[in-house]
């Protein structure tokens, strides 16, 4: 009595079925092929046939096919990025898909055979193989060369580097010298004109004093006033412009 | 007598015969007709005409050496009779050891090529690094640019592929779809165990 490969009971650890169940699962991706043990699906199959005195071709061959399938499915999903495409399809054109990779498989085979033969027959074909120029070459010739001269410009380029000056920034005065002046102005004076004070600087340190500028109206401590650009720049301490105000209104109330 | 033996070649044809013979012997590869015709000064026709009385000269059984039409050229080889002789002496180290896989990309190259990495093993089924690699070393495929979309390098069979297996062109090569099974049949074989059964 031939058992047919689809009703071949399987005990797996993932799947518990007829074969016929497993495959559509498979196919429909509602079970994970990588947690199938294809090799206890060949041991049922192996064991089934083992029962049975004679042999069944056709259910061989066609237990030989899915298997065969099977293990390609195996070994995709088991190689990342093996071959989303397949995934995409629903059941029926993934089986479809994958009966054609497997004939295409199939005609590659064949025809590698068909090379192998083809090899195997050509044994007695000897002929001559490598490389042979077929036009003439230009003949590249160096000019005639003067080895002191390549030892020469070698020398050249062998000379340690100049050393990289720093004096430009010892021409940098600290701001702090600039803000510690202006402070000690300010102390005596409510108001000065920058430009009168800076007179006679040299242009490093003039910009020097204008960043102390900068830092000391940033602190609050002054008010800067300019009367139209390029026109000198009045500085006056914060405290004496309030004061300033606050008699101003003085006045006026009075 | 006592004078030197001297082959006198007063056809013209039969001169642009040797001429070809010539070119035909220091060349390693096949040369082409128009190859030949430039190199020899003559017109394809004549060259043609020429190869005819060459093929029959050089032929299994009349000489040592054979005339064949191959890779899209003219070559010498050597005659089948002196192949022992010729395998003591020489190797074959392009196609020895080819192994099943080798064989299986190459067929794959040959019948569907120019085609990527990806493309073959996802026809074979298994990564083929290392084998496309090995038939780049020896010579039987050779770079033919990228895929558009992927990037992927691009191989094809060269002309050594073609004169290691004794082809005239890439036509000679079986009709893909005379081998192996159809797909369809096989189709249904899956249908029929998978498919019907119902969900």
């Amino acid at each position: 009595m031939p058992v047919p490969v689809r009703e071949l009971e399987l005990d797996l650890e993932a799947f518990e079925g007829p074969f016929d169940l497993l495959l559509a699962l498979v196919l429909r991706e509602e079970l994970d092929l990588g947690e199938v043990d294809v090799a206890g699906v060949v041991l049922a199959f192996v064991e089934r046939l083992a029962e049975r005195d004679e042999l069944d071709l056709d259910a061989c061959g066609e237990f030989l096919v899915l298997v065969a399938a099977l293990l390609e499915l195996k070994a995709r999903a088991l190689l990342a990025g093996g071959a989303p495409d397949l995934e995409d399809l629903d059941p029926a054109e993934a089986a479809e898909e994958l009966a054609r990779r497997l004939a295409e498989y199939r005609r590659i085979k064949e025809a590698a055979a068909w090379l192998a033969e083809r090899l195997e027959s050509g044994q007695d074909r000897f002929f001559r193989l490598g490389p042979a120029p077929l036009a003439p070459r230009p003949d590249l010739r160096l000019l005639p060369q003067d080895p002191e001269a390549l030892a020469a410009a070698l020398r050249g380029l062998a000379v340690e580097p100049p050393a990289v000056s720093l004096a430009h920034l010892e021409r940098f005065p600290p701001v702090e010298q600039f803000l510690g002046r202006f402070r000690s102005l300010l102390r005596r004076r409510t108001r000065f004109d920058f430009d009168a004070e800076v007179d006679g600087l040299t242009r490093v340190e003039q910009a020097v004093a204008f960043l102390a500028l900068l830092e000391l109206r940033k602190a609050g401590e002054i008010a800067l006033s300019q009367a139209a650009p390029f026109a000198p720049i009045r500085v006056q301490r914060n405290d004496a412009r309030d004061a300033e105000r606050r008699d101003r209104w003085d006045a006026r109330s009075a | 007598m006592g004078r030197p033996l001297r082959l006198v070649a007063a056809n013209p044809l039969d001169r642009l015969a040797h001429t070809l013979e010539a070119l035909l012997v220091v060349a390693s590869q096949p040369l082409t007709v128009p190859e030949l015709a430039e190199a020899a000064g003559e017109d394809p026709e004549r060259i043609e005409m020429a190869l005819g009385l060459l093929t029959e000269r050089f032929s299994e059984g009349r000489s040592g050496i054979v005339l064949e039409k191959v890779a899209g050229g003219w070559a010498f080889r050597a005659s089948r009779d002196a192949a022992d002789a010729c395998g003591r002496l020489f190797e074959r180290p392009v196609e020895r050891g080819l192994s099943g896989a080798a064989l299986e990309t190459l067929a794959v190259i040959a019948y569907l090529g120019p085609c990527s990495r990806p493309e073959i093993a996802r026809l074979r089924g298994v990564a083929t690094d290392s084998v496309v690699a090995g038939l780049v070393e020896r010579g039987l495929i050779a770079e033919a640019g990228r895929d558009q979309s992927v990037g992927a390098v691009r191989y094809r069979v060269t002309p050594l592929f073609e004169r290691i297996f004794g082809l005239e062109s890439l036509s000679e090569l079986p009709r893909l779809d005379e081998l192996g099974e159809d797909a369809e049949a096989m189709r249904e074989r899956l249908e029929t165990i998978a498919e019907k059964r119902p969900a």
